[in-house]
C-alpha cells in the first residue's frame, strides 16, 4: 500500500493525473470507491483482497470525465473492462493511467499491448459458489431452468443496480428507457423481468468481462451474473471472441464469419 | 394433447427469399397447414429478437424465422448477422427455460416452394405436440 | 394499550392458528444470505434472529407492480375492470421491526393526503401488523436519529418484546390487535411488568431530524453534494428497499384487445427520472439527484407534510453497491453544513 500511496502522490504532484480512482475504507469492514484529488488524501487508498468491485464503471461518468486525466487502481477485472471499452471505441489507452499492483509493486500499463498482456496473464477466475451455480444450471432441464429463473426473477423489482454497476452498460438511454416503441415492459412483473434480463444478456454477449459486479450489486440476491456470463461464454465457444482480451476486436454481434457454424437452421 | 388445439404460428420472413418462396408454394398449389401468419421483413438482419418475445407474449404458440441462404442475402450480409443473433438468442432462451423447439429457423429461397410447405408443416406438427405455450402464458398472466 | 405475556411456543401456535384460508401471513424467512418477508408455509422457517430484511414490507401496502384499471374485448363486448373495486386479501405481517411499522404508518398517512389513495388505504385496512421489538441492531441502523426507537409502538397493531426465558411481553395497541388476541385468548397469559428498555438493543442517537432539517434549509447550493455523490451509480436500489420511498411510474401495457394501466416503483436516482419531453432535465447530474433524495426525506417532506421521510432502518446503506451510507452522510451534513 505504501507503494500505491507514493505512486498516487507522484501522479498528482506531477499533474499527470487529476484524480486517482481506487478503493478506500468504507462502512464497517467494507471498502468503497474513492476519488483522490489532493496529495494529502493519497494515504486513503487501500489495496487488499476486499478490492473486488469493478471501478471501471466510473470511467463513463460525466462528473468523473470532467475532472481530467484519471488514474485507476486496476484489478484484473478492471483491466479487462478497460480493454473492452477500448475495443468499443469508448476509451483510448492514453486517456487514463492504468495502475496495476503485483507483489507490492505498482506499475503502469501504458499501451494496448501491455493491457492485453496483463489480461492474458490473469485469466477469469470464478469464486467457487459461482462455479457451482454454473454447473448446477447447466445440468438442469429446460423446465427446471424455467422454474429456477422464474423463482429468482420474482424478486427483481427493476432497480437496475445490475445495469448501473456494469462498466459495459454505458448507454445514455437504455433500451428500457425507450418508449417509441416500448420494447421492454417497464413494470417488474414476470414478463417485464424476463424481457429485461434477456435483453441485457443479449446486449452483453461477447462484451461481459465476467467481473460479477452485477451479482454483488443486486439488493435481493439474484445470481444475475449467470445470465451475462452464459451469453459471453457462448460467444467465446462459438465465435472464438473473448471479451476484454483484445483492444482491437470487432463486436461479436455486429460482425460475423462466413463459416459460423450452427446446428438448428433447417 | 388436446386434439382440438390448433397452434398459432407467426412467421417472420425476408421479402426476397422466403416470402417469394411462400408465394411459389401458393402458385404451385401445394397444400400446407393454415396455422401460420406471415410477417414480411426486408431482410432477416432486420428481425429483432424482441419481436419474437412480443409474439410469444401476445399468444403465439410457435414462431418460424426464415430468410435467404448464406451468401445469397439480397443485402449481402444481413443473414450472417441474423445467424449469429439467432445462435445467441436460442442459447439464452434455453438457458432461461424456454423450449426453443417452438421456434424454427430456416433458409428458404425464392425457388423452394416445396421446402416452405415442409417447414410450416413440421413447425405446426411439432408445436401441436408441445401444446399451447405455457411458459409465456404464465408470465403474461400478470400483465393484463 | 393492553398488555399480555406469550411464550415462544404459544407464539408459534398463534401464527399457525391465524394462517387460515383467506388470510395470508407474511413473516421473515431466510433465503441464502438475506432475509425476506414471505408467505409462511412452515412456522419453523420463520427467522427470529435477523437484523433487517433485504426488502421492506411496503410491498404489502404499495406493491412493486399494481394494476389500476384493466380492459379486455370479449368479442365485441368491452369489459373494464377497476381494480380499486377488488378488495385485497386479508393479511397479517408478522415479525416486522418497529422501524418498519412506523414506515407503514407514515406511508399510509402520506397516501391519504389530499385525494386519498384507495389502493393503499384498502391494503392497510386489510393488514394486521404484529411487530417484534429489536434486540439486535447493526452499524447501519439509526432509528433513534429519526425520532423512533427499537421498541417504538407506532404503526403496530401488536408489539412483542422478547423479555427473556422464551417469553414475550405483548402490547396490544389497536382494535385490530385486540381482536386478534381475543381470537386466540387462551394462548396469552397475564403480563408482568418488565423493564422494556432493558430488553431492547441500543442504537446510539447520532443526530436529530430537526438538526438535519435546519442544516438542509440553506444547503441547496452547498458544495457537499458534489463529493458526496461521486461514487453513486444512479441505480434504484436504495429507493426500492426503502420502506418510505413512494415514487411511482404509470404505464399502459398490453394490446388493443387486452390491456391495463399499471403503476410500478420509480426512483429519483434514475438519470431520466425528471427528463422532460422537451429533452431538458432539471436534475442532470448525479449530485442533483443525490441532493434531491436527501432533501426530500429530511427537508421537503417534513416542511410540506410534517412527515419525516426516513425511519433509520438502514436498508439503503446495506443495499447500496457503492457504499453511499446515508447515516454517515447525514452525520457529515450535521457536522459540515452551515445553517442558514
Amino acid at each position: 500500500m505504501q507503494a500505491l500511496h507514493q505512486k498516487a502522490q507522484e501522479l498528482l504532484e506531477s499533474g499527470r493525473a487529476k484524480v486517482i480512482i481506487g478503493y478506500g475504507s468504507g462502512s464497517g469492514e467494507k471498502v468503497r470507491p474513492v476519488f483522490v484529488r489532493n496529495i494529502a488524501d493519497a494515504p486513503k487508498l487501500v489495496w487488499d483482497q476486499r478490492c473486488r468491485q469493478n471501478l471501471a464503471v466510473y470511467l463513463a461518468k460525466p462528473e468523473i470525465k470532467k475532472m481530467g486525466m484519471p488514474a485507476m487502481v486496476a484489478t484484473p477485472v478492471v483491466v479487462r473492462s478497460i480493454v473492452q471499452l477500448i475495443a468499443e471505441r469508448q476509451l483510448k489507452c492514453f486517456e487514463l493511467i492504468t495502475l496495476v499492483i503485483e507483489n507490492a509493486v505498482v506499475s503502469e500499463l501504458t499501451d494496448n499491448a501491455a493491457l492485453e498482456a496483463y489480461v492474458a496473464n490473469h485469466p477469469v477466475v470464478f469464486p467457487p459458489p459461482v462455479k457451482k451455480e454454473i454447473e448446477t444450471l447447466a445440468a438442469m432441464s429446460v423446465e427446471e431452468r424455467f422454474k429456477f429463473w422464474q423463482d429468482e426473477l420474482s424478486r427483481c423489482f427493476k432497480c437496475y443496480a445490475c445495469r448501473s454497476s456494469c462498466p459495459l452498460c454505458y448507454c445514455e438511454r437504455c433500451i428500457t428507457e425507450c418508449n417509441q416503441p416500448q420494447w421492454v415492459d417497464v413494470a417488474p412483473h414476470a414478463l417485464g423481468n424476463f424481457e429485461w434480463h434477456i435483453n441485457r444478456a443479449m446486449h452483453m454477449a461477447g462484451r461481459c468481462v465476467q467481473c460479477g459486479s452485477c451479482n454483488i450489486a443486486c439488493p435481493v440476491g439474484i445470481p444475475i451474473a449467470l445470465l451475462t456470463i452464459e451469453a459471453t461464454r457462448f460467444v467465446e465457444r462459438e465465435f472464438g471472441q473473448h471479451a476484454g482480451t483484445q483492444c482491437n476486436s470487432p463486436a461479436a454481434l455486429s460482425s460475423f464469419r462466413v463459416e459460423d457454424k450452427e446446428t438448428f437452421i433447417l | 394433447m388436446d386434439s382440438q388445439f390448433e397452434p398459432k404460428i407467426l412467421a417472420f420472413v425476408c421479402n426476397w427469399c422466403t416470402y417469394a418462396g411462400a408465394d411459389l408454394t401458393g402458385t404451385s398449389r401445394i397444400k400446407y397447414a393454415t396455422n401460420v401468419r406471415i410477417v414480411r421483413f426486408p431482410c432477416t438482419g432486420r428481425i429483432d429478437y424482441n419481436l419474437l418475445l412480443r409474439a410469444f407474449a401476445q399468444g403465439a404458440d410457435g414462431i418460424i424465422v426464415s430468410g435467404c441462404h448464406p451468401n445469397d442475402c439480397h443485402y449481402t450480409s444481413g443473414n450472417f448477422h441474423a445467424r449469429r443473433r439467432w445462435m445467441v438468442f436460442r442459447q439464452m432462451m434455453e438457458y432461461m427455460g424456454i423450449d426453443m423447439r417452438r421456434v424454427k429457423f430456416s433458409w428458404v429461397s425464392a425457388a423452394e416452394g416445396a421446402k416452405w410447405a415442409e417447414v410450416v408443416n413440421s413447425a405446426v406438427a411439432d408445436v401441436r405436440e408441445l401444446g399451447p405455450s405455457k411458459a409465456f402464458q404464465a408470465m403474461a398472466r400478470e400483465v393484463a | 394499550m393492553t398488555s399480555y405475556s406469550l411464550t415462544h411456543e404459544n407464539l408459534l401456535k398463534l401464527i399457525v392458528a391465524i394462517a387460515v384460508p383467506g388470510r395470508e401471513v407474511y413473516a421473515p424467512q431466510r433465503r441464502g444470505e438475506k432475509t425476506f418477508f414471505a408467505p409462511v408455509a412452515d412456522v419453523k422457517a420463520i427467522g427470529f434472529d435477523y437484523v433487517k430484511t433485504a426488502e421492506s414490507p411496503k410491498d404489502l401496502l404499495f406493491p412493486k407492480y399494481q394494476k389500476l384499471i384493466s380492459f379486455e374485448y370479449k368479442g365485441a363486448e368491452l369489459e373494464v375492470n377497476d381494480h380499486a373495486e377488488t378488495p385485497p386479501p386479508e393479511r397479517v405481517l408478522f415479525g416486522s421491526h418497529p422501524c418498519d411499522a412506523v414506515a407503514l404508518q407514515r406511508l399510509t398517512d402520506f397516501f391519504s393526503r389530499d385525494i386519498a389513495d384507495t389502493f393503499v388505504a384498502q391494503r392497510r385496512d386489510a393488514l394486521t401488523v404484529i411487530s417484534m421489538s429489536c434486540t439486535k441492531a447493526d452499524a447501519d441502523c439509526f432509528c433513534t436519529s429519526t425520532g423512533s426507537s427499537p421498541g417504538d409502538t407506532t404503526g403496530s397493531d401488536i408489539l412483542l418484546t422478547p423479555s427473556g426465558e422464551g417469553r414475550y411481553y405483548v402490547e396490544s395497541l389497536t382494535e385490530k390487535g385486540e381482536a386478534l388476541v381475543a381470537s386466540q385468548r387462551s394462548l396469552f397469559g397475564p403480563s408482568a411488568p418488565i423493564d422494556k428498555e432493558a430488553c431492547l438493543s441500543k442504537v446510539e442517537k447520532k443526530f436529530s431530524p430537526e438538526e438535519i432539517a435546519e442544516k438542509l434549509a440553506g444547503a441547496f447550493g452547498d458544495q457537499i453534494w458534489n463529493d458526496a455523490s461521486l461514487r453513486c451509480i444512479g441505480c434504484g436500489a436504495c429507493a426500492f428497499v426503502c420502506p418510505m420511498c413512494s415514487c411511482f411510474d404509470i404505464q399502459d401495457e398490453g394490446s388493443y384487445k387486452k390491456g391495463a394501466r399499471v403503476r410500478c416503483w420509480d426512483s429519483c436516482g434514475f438519470s431520466l427520472f425528471t427528463q422532460h419531453t422537451s429533452g431538458h432535465n432539471p436534475r442532470p447530474a448525479q449530485s442533483d439527484r443525490w441532493r434531491q433524495r436527501v432533501m426530500h426525506k429530511f427537508s421537503y417532506q417534513p416542511q410540506q407534510y410534517e412527515l419525516l421521510g426516513c425511519v433509520g432502518c438502514g436498508r439503503c446503506s446495506r443495499a447500496c453497491p457503492a457504499d453511499m451510507n446515508l447515516k454517515e452522510q447525514l452525520i457529515d451534513i450535521a457536522a459540515k453544513v452551515n445553517p442558514v
